[in-house]
């Protein structure tokens, strides 16, 4: 079933002059799942990502994403699309010359037709669902620490209650108990509103704790995917060094004895 | 996806509400009328029950409208609770439960009929401020030069260089053709306007005297500001921005020595060469009009020339030329280092920095004219 698949990567190459950066990749990512991605620094997983948002061209392969390619897309089916997806930048990328509160209710005022006051209520409870304090709501960007960029960020992403959420490194700069409480919360929302996650992570405890599925680039290919077990389970050198590094050990042992 | 709705009946205790259809963000409008009206038209004193059982989808607009239906009623002393939510909702309706009750607090605004009063005020203070901030780098920058004349392996001269290419060597083709214009423009007004009482010959004496005193020298600043004056200002803005002017801080190195003294230096250095080539490209526009347009021969251009001007006035306009850098250099490296981490405040200072460069240069014109004129030069 073709509905299943929120994202459908297939054979895709992506390259800068001479360089290839993806090479034949392929993936999907079903509907309702947290799909996490690993790679080490420079392997492409941010020009994945940003190829999959149509960012950056492709060479060639096909990108499906909620059932349309978006290659062939009409500006109005495309539309229509980025109207169903959230995308988290890995530095927020917040509009530095709006508040906080303005940049949370953007999305809404260009495609929503709301009454102001119902906006107001909306962005001022998606920041209270990141854990924002109101105190910080009619901040300028530039006055915001990193962990607050990237809330504000993930509540501009979820603004539209999107079906599909990109995270680019969503708990890098975040400090381990924001980083948990980021990583349930991504959960809940994905949980109650039948979100589907794409996110790009370092983080092993958030592969952990809440990627359903994981898939490591390396090489300019996905190397594995599937579950923490597939990975463990897989001998390319790469991803035996990041999942049975000391870090990752100490994790999956520890994770190992608190699950039943 | 079904419309949204809300039903109201009366119940066995009190007023029965019975939500259906698709709570979602693309019935948000409708949904946002529908909850007012219940609020509004719903007696305050009966506890309601809200029926979520027909609720086919539900997101945090649809769980956000109840939950403000819920608080309006407890906020009028009456009561509601929810009935029938499907269980799958339940997690997203608690969490849009436990967001904070108490309205964003406004943006600060201030009052209206002061408002223009206060910004007169802050405007004269931040007048005063921006005059000492310009003071405070004009220090900076003849400190930094004394450090490097005292220590000169301390100077960058490889920037310096840099810079010299970039402000002084690269503008040298727009510098020779917008001058070599304005003296054709000059010479061809000469001609039009002097030839009415006869007094052609004199175009040579305007023509000279204006543009090695004034118009060289003038145009040149003013083109520096926009060209290079805007550069500095959105080079070290941006420097500013991304925090690679407090790197250079942490690591001890000044950024007046560094990144300001060489842009200013190459500008001092720039501006007077650039000059004397404007005002030579000037000279021979006037020239080319006064033999196509105004007859004149070359040689005898050449002749009057030589008659109407004198040394003097070549070193009016020379002498003025490093001053006018300096401000020019002074403001632009002040503005570029007052952006603060907004995209628009960039914007905003790359603006100031060519708009006061300009004036300043306007008004330092005209205090060498009067101090020219008192010492008979």
């Amino acid at each position: 079933m073709t509905n299943d698949k929120v994202i459908d990567v297939r054979d895709l190459v992506v390259g800068f002059g001479p360089r290839i950066v993806l090479d034949r990749v392929t993936f999907d990512v079903r509907r309702g799942e947290v799909f996490g991605f690993v790679g080490g620094s420079g392997s492409g997983k941010s020009v994945l990502l940003r190829t999959i948002i149509g960012l950056i061209p492709r060479r060639s392969g096909t990108i499906e994403v909620l059932g349309t390619r978006l290659d062939t897309a009409t500006p109005e089916q495309r539309r229509g699309i980025e109207r169903r997806w959230g995308v988290l930048f890995q530095q927020g990328a917040l509009f530095s010359s709006l508040t906080v509160l303005q940049n949370v209710q953007f999305p809404m005022i260009e495609y929503l037709d709301l009454p102001q006051r119902l906006m107001d209520e909306m962005a001022a409870a998606k920041l209270d669902m990141v854990g924002l304090r109101k105190a910080d709501h009619n901040k300028m960007p530039s006055e915001l620490s990193g962990g607050m960029t990237k809330r504000v960020a993930l509540a501009r992403a979820l603004a539209l209650d999107p079906e599909l959420v990109f995270l680019d490194e969503p708990t890098s700069g975040l400090d381990p108990i924001s980083a948990g409480d980021f990583d349930a919360l991504i959960k809940t929302l994905q949980e109650t509103l039948g979100l589907t996650v794409f996110m790009i992570t370092h983080d092993l405890q958030s592969l952990q704790t809440i990627c359903d599925r994981v898939g490591a680039l390396a090489d300019g290919r996905v190397v594995a995917a599937g579950s923490i077990e597939t990975m463990l389970d897989c001998d390319h050198p790469w991803v035996q060094s990041y999942f049975r590094g000391r870090r990752a050990t100490a994790l999956i042992s520890q994770f190992a004895h608190t699950e039943p | 996806m079904t419309r949204p709705s809300l039903v109201a009946r009366p119940g066995p205790s009190g007023i029965e509400l019975a939500a259906a259809g698709a709570w979602t963000v693309a019935h948000a409008r409708n949904l946002d009328g529908l909850i007012e009206t219940t609020v509004r038209t719903t007696p305050a004193d009966q506890p309601v029950t809200i029926d979520m059982h027909s609720v086919t989808a539900l997101d945090t607009y649809g769980a956000w409208l109840i939950e403000r239906l819920v608080r309006a009623r407890e906020a009028g002393a009456g009561r509601a609770h929810l009935e029938g939510l499907p269980d799958r909702y339940r997690a997203l309706y608690e969490e849009i439960q436990s967001t904070e009750r108490e309205p964003t607090p406004p943006p600060p605004k201030r009052p209206s009929v002061l408002g223009y009063v206060t910004q007169l005020g802050e405007a004269t203070v931040r007048f005063f401020h921006e005059f000492g901030a310009f003071a405070a780098m004009l220090g900076a920058v003849v400190l930094s030069l004394g450090r490097a004349l005292t220590n000169p392996r301390s100077f960058r001269f490889t920037p310096t260089m840099h810079h010299l290419d970039r402000v002084g060597w690269q503008a040298v083709p727009i510098m020779l053709l917008i001058t070599f214009l304005i003296g054709c423009i000059i010479a061809q007004q000469g001609f039009f306007h002097f030839r009415k009482f006869g007094a052609d010959a004199y175009v040579v004496d305007m023509v000279g005297i204006l543009v090695l005193r004034e118009i060289g020298v003038l145009i040149v600043a003013i083109m520096m500001a926009g060209r290079s004056g805007s550069a500095y200002t959105a080079e070290l803005g941006s420097m500013k921005m991304r925090e690679e002017i407090d790197a250079l801080r942490t690591m001890g190195r000044d950024p007046v020595d560094v990144l300001i003294l060489p842009r200013i230096i190459a500008l001092v250095i720039a501006l007077p060469i650039l000059t004397f080539l404007g005002s030579m490209a000037a000279l021979y526009g006037g020239g080319l009009v006064a033999w196509a347009y105004g007859g004149m021969s070359p040689a005898i251009y050449i002749e009057r020339l030589r008659e109407a001007v004198s040394l003097t006035h070549f070193e009016v306009g020379m002498i003025k030329a490093p001053f006018m850098a300096l401000v020019i250099g002074i403001v632009a490296c002040t503005q570029g280092l007052a952006v603060k981490g907004s995209a628009e405040s960039l914007g905003r200072e790359t603006t100031a920095s060519v708009v006061k460069s300009i004036f300043l240069v306007i008004v330092l014109d005209g205090l060498f004219a009067i101090f020219f004129a008192s010492i008979d030069m």
